[in-house]
């Protein structure tokens, strides 16, 4: 089966006026969500305490709200956890001796509320120093992952090339974490680590692009770079969206069977693809264009011009 | 050109062969096991073991086997239920003191696989249940009681040098003594800086009367520090071995901080109270005027006190303790100068050198000892409620006798091997100024969240993969299904390397796994759609094979790479859970890159390589 029968010709470069205002949009919503909303950061980043609790029947969270605020937890989080047996409690760092001990006051509280013994599922406590400390080397991972990238690229291609490419980084990375700040999902460490897989699987998208009008660049001696860059985006079209097809489809797996645990991870993957494959066919090679990249930025120094080259790249 | 030569042939093949046997141990589960090792000095053996199973034997409780492993005893049971009588049943008929008792998984793995070193991946707390604790070190009072001490030292130089000073403070990092005149300042500075090259001492320009500021020089901060947290390490574990854990792991993270795993752990209530309990050490006279036979027969004199020594010894001690834990500086192992033997040197303070030195200036001859007394938090049944006790457990650490009049500085000899004086160097100084301990992190999982993480991680690897399987068949036909075999052999690859490094498999690290399983694809589909595109220029088939490989390769080679940088800053960066995820997914670039460009290959020859003009159902 044939997802493209023929050779594509859409001009994808053609249309670059709509596609950059179309970013620009995102953009713009996902910088202004970021801050104004700020992000709904889970206690990985702010530190705090977390406790999942499953109970033998169903549960009214308004009970447990009220059995912590008599208890002297009023800035308590409620909420039920992918079941109604399950409760998930949230709560800042209170500054007192013992912030470890905290989880096993609540537990206790809980349970004097109960005949039956409830079930302490997961418990999380990040101190505030360590939780500033998470952030510091998040933010710190993706600036070196992009520098990394950024001298790949520019080691195996051009200058102009790896600039674009990180550009089209940034565009996914903002626009990735603007939806979570947009729809106040918590981002916590899994999210970061789904951020960075989303550096590494767009960037892929990229080079693949980019390895075929570098190719393009050299079978194409008479065409305008405008037409080279088409010419590689569609030719590569039939992989970008078969590729993205199969990740989506175990992201989506993930997503559907993984668990809650693992829902903000696969959540920030879903869009990260969707955005890494989009900017992969607009973006990217609107970039390079943009730039001014022509065919003598990219030959071979050691290559003689006079050889023949036909546009099918046999040579004579 | 579309033939691989046989040795590239059995290479795939062998390597293939290689990661199933190695892979295989996971398939085998795990039996409850019941764990029994020795604490300290003891040892399991056989006879422990044929102990133990007429025990069960007694009982009728039913068990698969016992093993007899380095330093640990496994018994396994086909029932969770019997698992739990057992180590009940053990426990009791075991002395507390001198076995640990732990419930544990045997892995199951068949004697020809384990014959050949294949063993299970390691399962992370997420997945098997447990607590994870990162623990602090409080260097900032760490430093504060050293100043303290070198305070106190001060204090009696300056007395000695009959200098006066006025008033002394710690105030942060600095130790400060005022002075009424600056000629008593400039004495002070000098003879400070004559006695101690630890420190510096210099004119404090701040202050509006004479005084010296004292701050400990930049290598002496980072040994304190080298030393607080390696003493924290050594207590953490030999409270950690009370706690009954079957696989402790008790980490140095960065310069002040400790990693502790519990797995199985439950009551973290109860785990953090022992964790936090302190030791204390007592400096006694030896009383060897009474015999120790009728004290342990129960006739104990009025002023001394019966205690073993950690080999077993009885020792009677009398009951006055010259000198307590607090007054003890620093403990290293050295090498004796005069003898050339292991040795103990142990720094005190200015008031302990003092209670020191006259004491031992009338005791010259007589043995003198260690007692490194550790709290221990139990948890008794008193009136039929749950209520924790701290019980006291002494013990002997060192038995020594005095030559001389000891000061400051002394020397314990005698000891037999470079082992037990860093030991006994690691107990003083446990046992010493005790560094206070909080906890910064802590991530617990319960154990039926953990087994259904395994079940859902497994669910969603396994739905992803055959949606994976039926997209590219339709997609690529017998191409296609070639791919498949690969991504098949792929996740064999990555489950035997996880399996041979015994790497741990976090749920981060089976979300890894899953995304490499989309993207392992993407090698074949950039290598697919090279050859359609030859098929369509009118190339023949094998030209199109050939071409469609040759020219995906560097496209792949370059999106892997950068992938690979992501994965590999990942992992610098990341803690625990993340690295889980950094790892699997470094590993199922590299993994992929071989069964989706060698391995499919291989495959593709295979079928169409012997036929001269092919037809290709891609």
């Amino acid at each position: 089966m044939h997802l493209l029968s023929k050779e594509t010709n859409i001009n994808f470069v053609g249309i670059r006026k709509f596609a950059l205002a179309f970013s620009a949009i995102l953009l713009i919503i996902s910088v202004y969500s970021i801050v104004t909303n700020s992000l709904n950061f889970g206690i990985d980043f702010t530190g705090g305490t977390m406790i999942e609790v499953g109970y033998p029947q169903p549960v009214d969270l308004g009970e447990i709200r009220t059995t912590l605020e008599q208890g002297g937890y009023e800035d308590a989080m409620v909420q039920n956890f992918g079941s109604l047996t399950e409760v998930l409690i949230r709560l800042p760092v209170i500054e007192t001796e013992n912030m470890a001990e905290i989880s096993n006051q609540v537990v206790a509280l809980l349970q004097s509320e109960q005949t039956e013994a409830i079930e302490v599922r997961r418990v999380e406590f990040v101190g505030p120093q360590v939780g500033e400390e998470l952030a510091e080397d998040g933010g710190l991972a993706m600036v070196y992952a992009l520098i990394g990238i950024l001298i790949y690229v520019a080691l195996r291609f051009e200058y102009r090339f790896a600039i674009a490419s990180v550009l089209a980084l940034v565009h996914d990375v903002v626009i990735t974490v603007g939806f979570f700040s947009l729809f106040r999902l918590d981002f916590d460490l899994t999210v970061l680590a789904a951020i960075l897989a989303v550096i590494g699987y767009s960037l892929n998208d990229t080079i693949v692009v980019f390895d075929r009008i570098r190719e393009s660049f050299l079978k194409m001696r008479k065409a305008e770079p405008l037409e080279v860059i088409n010419t590689s985006i569609n030719a590569t079209l039939g992989r970008t969206i078969m590729t993205s097809m199969t990740t989506l489809l175990v992201v989506l797996s993930l997503f559907i069977f993984g668990g809650e645990v693992i829902h903000a991870f696969a959540t920030a993957l879903m869009i990260g693809i969707l955005v890494g494959t989009y900017s992969s066919i607009y973006v990217a090679g609107t970039a390079v264009l943009l730039m001014g990249v022509t065919k003598t930025d990219l030959m071979p120094p050691e290559k003689d011009d006079g050889e023949e080259v036909n546009p099918d790249g046999s040579q004579v | 050109m579309n033939r691989y030569p046989l040795w590239k042939n059995l290479l795939v093949v062998a390597v293939i062969v290689i990661a199933i046997i190695y892979a295989m141990p996971n398939l085998f589960g795990d039996d409850p096991a019941v764990q029994v090792s020795a604490s300290r000095q003891n040892t399991v053996d056989l006879q422990l073991a044929n102990e133990i199973e007429s025990t069960l034997k007694q009982a009728e409780i039913p068990y698969k086997g016992v093993v007899l492993e380095e330093n640990r005893l496994l018994i396994r049971f086909s029932e969770a239920n019997d698992q739990l009588k057992a180590r009940e049943l053990i426990q009791q008929s075991l002395s507390a003191d001198d076995y640990i008792v732990a419930l544990n998984l045997a892995p199951n793995t068949p004697p020809l696989l384990r014959s050949l070193g294949a063993k299970p991946m390691n399962l992370g707390l997420d997945l098997r249940g447990g607590v994870h604790f990162l623990m602090e070190v409080d260097m900032d009072t760490v430093l504060k009681q050293t100043l303290e001490s070198y305070g106190s030292d001060i204090r009696i130089l300056l007395r000695d040098k009959t200098i006066r000073y006025t008033q002394v403070n710690v105030n942060g990092d600095v130790l400060t003594f005022g002075f009424r005149e600056e000629a008593d300042r400039d004495a002070a500075i000098r003879e400070i800086n004559r006695e101690h090259n630890e420190i510096n001492a210099v004119i404090d320009e701040n202050a509006d009367r004479p005084t010296v500021a004292i701050r400990l020089n930049e290598a002496t901060v980072r040994e304190t520090q080298s030393l607080a947290l390696q003493q924290n390490i050594t207590t953490l574990r030999n409270r950690i071995n009370e706690l009954g854990v079957a696989e402790p792991t008790v980490q140095q993270q960065g310069q002040e901080r400790i990693v502790v795993q519990l797995p199985g752990v439950q009551d973290t209530a109860q785990a953090k109270k022992i964790l936090g309990a302190t030791a204390t050490l007592e400096f006694r006279l030896v009383d060897f005027e009474n015999d120790v036979q009728d004290a342990i027969n129960g006739r104990v004199p009025a002023n001394s006190e019966l205690f073993y020594h950690r080999d077993g010894r009885p020792y009677l001690l009398h009951k006055r303790v010259m000198l307590t834990g607090e007054h003890v500086i620093n403990a290293a192992s050295t090498i004796d100068g005069q003898t050339g033997s292991p040795a103990v040197s142990v720094t005190l303070d200015g008031k302990g050198a003092r209670i020191f030195s006259n004491i031992t200036r009338d005791n010259i001859g007589n043995p003198m000892s260690v007692v490194f007394i550790e709290s221990k938090i139990e948890t008794q049944i008193i009136n039929g409620e749950e209520v924790s006790v701290r019980r006291q457990l002494p013990e002997i650490i060192s038995v020594a006798t005095i030559r001389d009049q000891l000061g400051k500085k002394f020397q314990i000899t005698g000891l037999d091997g470079t082992t037990e004086a860093r030991d006994l160097a690691l107990l003083l100084r446990a046992g010493a100024l005790a560094a206070p301990i909080d906890i910064v992190e802590e991530r617990t999982v319960g154990p039926s969240l953990g087994q259904e993480n395994i079940d859902q991680g497994f669910a969603s690897v396994m739905i992803g993969f055959a949606l994976v399987l039926v997209f590219m068949i339709i997609w690529y036909r017998v191409f296609g299904a070639v791919a498949n075999l690969a991504l098949a052999a792929n996740l064999v690859l990555i489950v035997a390397l996880l399996s041979m490094l015994q790497a741990t498999l976090t749920m981060p690290g089976i979300a890894g796994i899953v995304l490499t399983v989309g993207m392992a694809v993407d090698a074949n589909v950039l290598i697919f759609e090279r050859i359609r595109e030859e098929l369509r220029m009118g190339n023949s088939p094998r030209a199109s094979i050939d071409a469609g490989y040759a020219k995906a390769f560097s496209t792949i080679a370059d999106a892997n790479i950068t992938t690979l940088i992501a994965a590999i800053v990942l992992f610098g960066f990341g803690t625990g859970t993340i690295k889980g995820f950094a790892v699997t997914l470094t590993l199922g670039i590299l993994t992929s890159m071989f069964t989706a460009i060698v391995g499919t290959r291989m495959v593709i020859n295979l079928i169409y390589g012997r036929q001269q003009r092919p037809k290709l159902s891609i």
